[in-house]
């Protein structure tokens, strides 16, 4: 820092920031705390900021209702297998659309991503007798195929929006060297790419962890993945507000510290072409 | 020459694949979608099934309900637009700062993002909204009014509140990163030549994150279009239609009706809407990404 | 490459997993939903698969909507991925009529199928076959709270009027000490608020179609009710009532803050459960009110099993539903969690067991209800309909989730009940047109 900044504007920035930033982290805050509370304590009113009685009992009411882990399992096959698979969908069709355009590719990436925008409830039943006639409901397989498929898209687009930014002369002057196209890969271009690629994947894991309409609905008891685990502790009848933060904080723990610690590679890839 | 023409062709290559399984993904349910628009298709009705013309259509365009969920649509999609670039900005200005524990907040900050949005949606509508029960109700009593029963009473503004939720954070970290590239060379320029706070804001670090609103706004536009999980969990679309979009008219029509002609027709016109949007799109984003 | 790596182990993951456990054992994949009495069902299934090793059983446990969602979608394009579903009595007649369901001849010699209760056993038939077993069974009564009516001055008839509820609901009404007169269900949807506003309606001589299918929203007696709903509730409902449902409404009860509740009859064992009840000891119970026109608001429903049409696994799925409806499972969960909890509402011997009646002080109510319900008769002009809270059609989830919502708009002070009943009366006409009802 080149300029002295006083400690009064120190301190009343640090206050700020983190008043702000509690303000936002509350609703999480006030989940987890929920799930250590008993079911009568979650509903008092006013409410009790910290658990008059500390309790593992919601978790265990969750764990024997349901098998936490093999939703678990079926969250990181989906989400982690389809963001692997769109990269070796994707990187080979963003990187020939960055770096050999055709007249329109920009029209075409526009259009792939309106059809994003499309609500996924609209093709349900053509998609379900597909997957029945495939064979594919209730399959892991199936699942992490239709992700793929629904994030392509945007992985096109955030890859092909990075790859652009690489400078395209170093790829012309290793071109002179006679280097050969993998050699111009591995070497030149993967290096650069990987930042791009990691922000890519990581976003993909997050969207795909979260999906909760076709994860729910194209699934039953084999493939079922946290979403539907979530599903089933809304509850009809009686409290559950402590049941369901139990299940919630299970069900969000494991992508909130991949979040975490992978916050700074996340957004690299993203502001690439943002921030030259 | 020789290396050119392979390059060439290993391109070709390698974008077939890739685009031939995004062409097939894209068309395959969009001729889907219109050929179940034209026909008479009721789940529980398998018996009734034939062309229907433009029955679909004309059933969900003089549903009592499109108007207002195409208005609640982008009043949705633009106000957590506004809200999030905006607050984006202000927070991502607050965090440039020098601040104790910046990692810490950061990581505070950020977290809303990576959270599911039923969970975000049951946690807000149970744990902080309910008039009864919530800290809504429990600071509104202290500070000695009546407590606000969110969903009946704001149902669409409840709503907003809660993907803005959501997506303020996606939206401050990006921007915060761009604004951290901005050459501290460049503001000190700035700064020697007596530039106050404002108008180096306006003539440095707002041009210079053009580029990051564009790609905040692209991405968040794609998801906010079809903003569905949270209505359905809080308010179901309601009181009335108060808070009914186009995505919730369709799934009423496809999982309440099972009516897949008519829910194939909503999506048709979901699509063209979604098209006209993604046009203005394209000119914003091409015009800041040429640059 | 670190990411083939990666690439392979994941698909050697998928591959194990799509190819699913090599086992001689039947599985059945049972859909169901996450009320309390199933989710008790799932812990007692030892006492099933001890007696039938060869069966395994996979749950498939969802909130209503979902779960509604998803059998539905499945068994109209045959999807065949669940071996026993939970539907209701909406479900049954129109399903069964379709050829979707499978009747029910071989539930064995112990089921005693004439133990069931008539008018669920009617419900639950189509064709003098029985096409659903009944897991649970309830109607609605009115629970009041006796030391407020004490209090008060007042004495619930067990036969209330729907003037007298509106008298008590006025004089118990204390808001400044959270007192509501009444809690009524006010969230939209048609198994919530249309599911007591249909019942209520009959009592006041109202129905949804004449015999002809024309919509009655514009006739006298649905404004009188929906009048008298939403001026009774903006007078002594709680805040907020147009986002109540059952469990809202039960939370409100649990907790001391309503006078009265008018709701489903396996409400009366969580009131009277004094580990979630502030007001346990307090409950009394009425049948539902009426206005002296011969019915009363009360519902008929029942959460029953089934087997799609289709199904290899049809004779374990037999198994399975007579045992999880039988009166041996009642006797199981009455040794483990005492006969509180028992299962209500299916069958005629347990009204008869004494230490049920003693250990449910809301039996006795609960089967006079259930008796006094006939879904072939629901109203007191003749319609072209069954149900009584619903109207047995395809079409009425939909159309009623919207009227719901207009309904739920004019109790939120959003409309006015006139606009509200109108917009009702052409969003009805519209669906019963596009349906092909009205020619």
């Amino acid at each position: 820092m080149a300029r002295a900044i006083s400690p009064q504007k120190k301190w009343t920035f640090t206050i700020l920031a983190w008043v702000v930033a509690l303000i936002l982290f509350f609703p999480i805050l006030w989940t987890i705390l929920t799930a250590f509370k008993t079911e009568g304590d979650a509903i008092l009113f006013p409410p009790a900021f910290l658990p008059p009685h500390w309790t593992l009992e919601n978790f265990v009411t969750v764990q024997t209702r349901s098998d936490y882990f093999k939703h678990f399992f079926n969250s990181m096959v989906i989400s982690i297998g389809s963001s692997l698979i769109g990269l070796v969908i994707a990187v080979p069709a963003a990187w020939s659309m960055a770096f050999a355009p055709a007249k329109r590719t920009k029209d075409i990436l526009m259009w792939m991503l309106s059809t994003k925008m499309m609500p996924a409830v609209g093709v349900l039943v053509p998609i379900y007798l597909i997957f029945k006639n495939l064979g594919l409901l209730d399959t892991l397989t199936g699942l992490t195929g239709i992700m793929t498929l629904i994030n392509l898209p945007i992985m096109v687009w955030m890859l092909y929006t990075y790859f652009r930014e690489i400078p395209v002369d170093i790829l012309e002057a290793s071109r002179m060297d006679g280097a050969v196209l993998w050699k111009e890969i591995v070497y030149v271009l993967l290096p650069m790419a990987i930042p791009g690629i990691a922000s890519t994947m990581l976003l993909n894991i997050i969207l795909a962890w979260n999906e909760a309409f076709w994860t729910l609905n194209l699934s039953a008891a084999n493939a079922a993945p946290l979403t539907a685990f979530i599903a089933s502790y809304s509850s009809p009848e009686g409290l559950f507000w402590a049941k369901l933060s139990a299940a919630s904080t299970l069900a969000i723990a494991p992508i909130l510290v991949i979040g975490w610690f992978s916050q700074k590679q996340l957004v690299r890839g993203m502001t690439f072409g943002a921030v030259k | 020459m020789a290396a050119t023409v392979n390059t060439r062709k290993l391109a070709r290559a390698m974008l077939t694949p890739a685009v031939v399984i995004l062409f097939i993904w894209m068309i395959v349910p969009l001729l889907l979608t219109i050929w179940y628009s034209f026909q008479n298709y009721n789940l529980l009705s398998p018996e009734n099934t034939g062309f229907a013309g433009f029955m679909n259509y004309k059933y969900f365009l003089t549903d009592p309900a499109f108007f207002q969920a195409f208005w609640n649509t982008l009043t949705i999609t633009l106000s957590v637009l506004v809200i999030t670039v905006v607050g984006g900005i202000l927070l991502g200005l607050l965090l440039d700062q020098f601040i104790y524990g910046q990692g810490i907040v950061r990581i505070l900050v950020i977290s809303p993002f990576f959270i599911m949005p039923t969970v975000a949606a049951l946690v807000w509508k149970n744990m902080l909204m309910d008039p009864n029960y919530g800290i809504f109700a429990w600071i509104a009593t202290r500070l000695g009014f009546a407590p606000v029963a969110w969903l009946e009473n704001y149902p669409l503004f409840s709503i907003i509140l809660i993907v803005a939720w959501q997506w303020l954070p996606f939206a401050t970290l990006i921007l915060l990163t761009a604004m951290q590239s901005l050459d501290e060379e460049q503001k000190e320029a700035a700064g020697m030549d007596g530039a106050n706070f404002a108008s180096l804001f306006v003539y440095i670090t707002l041009p210079h994150l053009a580029r990051a609103i564009t790609v905040v706004i692209l991405i968040e536009t794609i998801f906010l279009l079809s903003v569905f999980a949270e209505i359905l969990v809080t308010t179901g679309g309601g009181p009335g239609y108060a808070s009914t979009n186009i995505a919730y008219l369709i799934y009423h029509q496809a999982l309440l009706d099972y009516d897949v002609g008519g829910a194939s027709a909503g999506g048709v016109v979901a699509v063209i809407l979604a098209n006209i949007v993604a046009i203005f799109l394209v000119r914003l984003v091409g015009k800041n990404l040429e640059a | 490459m670190k990411l083939n790596r990666h690439l392979a182990s994941i698909a050697s993951l998928v591959a194990i997993a799509a190819a699913g456990p090599a086992l001689a054992e039947t599985t059945l994949t049972i859909a169901t939903v996450n009320n309390g009495d199933m989710v008790r069902m799932q812990s007692m299934t030892d006492d099933f698969t001890k007696a039938n090793p060869d069966i395994k059983l996979e749950w498939v446990t969802l909130e209503e909507n979902v779960l509604r969602q998803k059998v539905t979608t499945d068994i109209a394009t045959k999807g065949g991925q669940y071996d026993v579903l939970t539907i209701g009595t909406y479900e049954v007649p129109i399903w069964a009529k379709k050829g979707w369901l499978v009747p029910l001849d071989n539930l064995g010699a112990d089921y005693n199928v004439d133990d069931l209760l008539p008018a669920i056993r009617n419900g639950l038939s189509a064709d003098g076959k029985l096409y659903a077993s009944p897991f649970y069974g309830e109607s609605s009564y009115v629970m009041y709270r006796k030391d407020l009516f004490e209090k008060a001055g007042l004495t619930m008839p067990d036969k209330p009027t729907w003037d007298f509820i509106k008298q008590a609901a006025d004089k118990i009404t204390d808001r400044a000490n959270g007192i509501n007169g009444i809690c009524l269900r006010g969230k939209a949807g048609w198994g919530e608020n249309m599911a007591f506003l249909t019942a209520m309606s009959n009592s006041f001589g109202a129905r949804w179609f004449d015999e002809k299918w024309q919509p009655q929203f514009d006739q006298p007696e649905w404004k009188s009710t929906l009048q008298f709903y939403v001026d009774l509730m903006k007078a002594d409902g709680p805040a907020g009532s147009s986002s109540n449902g059952f469990n809202e409404n039960l939370t409100l009860f649990q907790q001391g803050k309503c006078g009265m509740w008018i709701d489903a009859t396996v409400a009366g064992s969580f009131v009277t459960d004094p580990k979630a009840s502030t007001v346990a000891d307090k409950v009394g119970f009425a049948l539902a009110p009426d206005n002296g026109l011969g019915k009363r608001g009360n519902w008929l429903w029942a959460w029953s099993l089934a087997v799609p049409a289709g199904s290899a696994k049809i004779d374990a799925a037999e198994k399975f539903i007579s045992w999880a409806t039988s009166a041996h499972y009642t006797d199981l969960v009455a040794a483990k969690d005492g006969w509180a909890n028992v299962p209500p509402g299916t069958r005629t011997s347990l009204y008869k067991n004494a230490d049920y009646l003693k250990a449910a002080p809301f039996a006795q109510m609960t089967i006079d209800s259930i008796n006094t319900a006939d879904p072939t008769k629901p109203t007191v002009k003749p319609v072209p309909y069954t149900g009584v809270q619903f109207v047995a059609i395809p079409e009425f989830q939909g159309l009623g989730d919207t009227v719901g919502k207009l309904f739920s708009a004019a109790l939120a002070g959003q409309s006015s009940v006139d606009d509200a009943l109108k917009s009702a009366q052409d969003v009805a006409t519209r669906t019963m047109t596009k349906g092909g009802y009205i020619k």
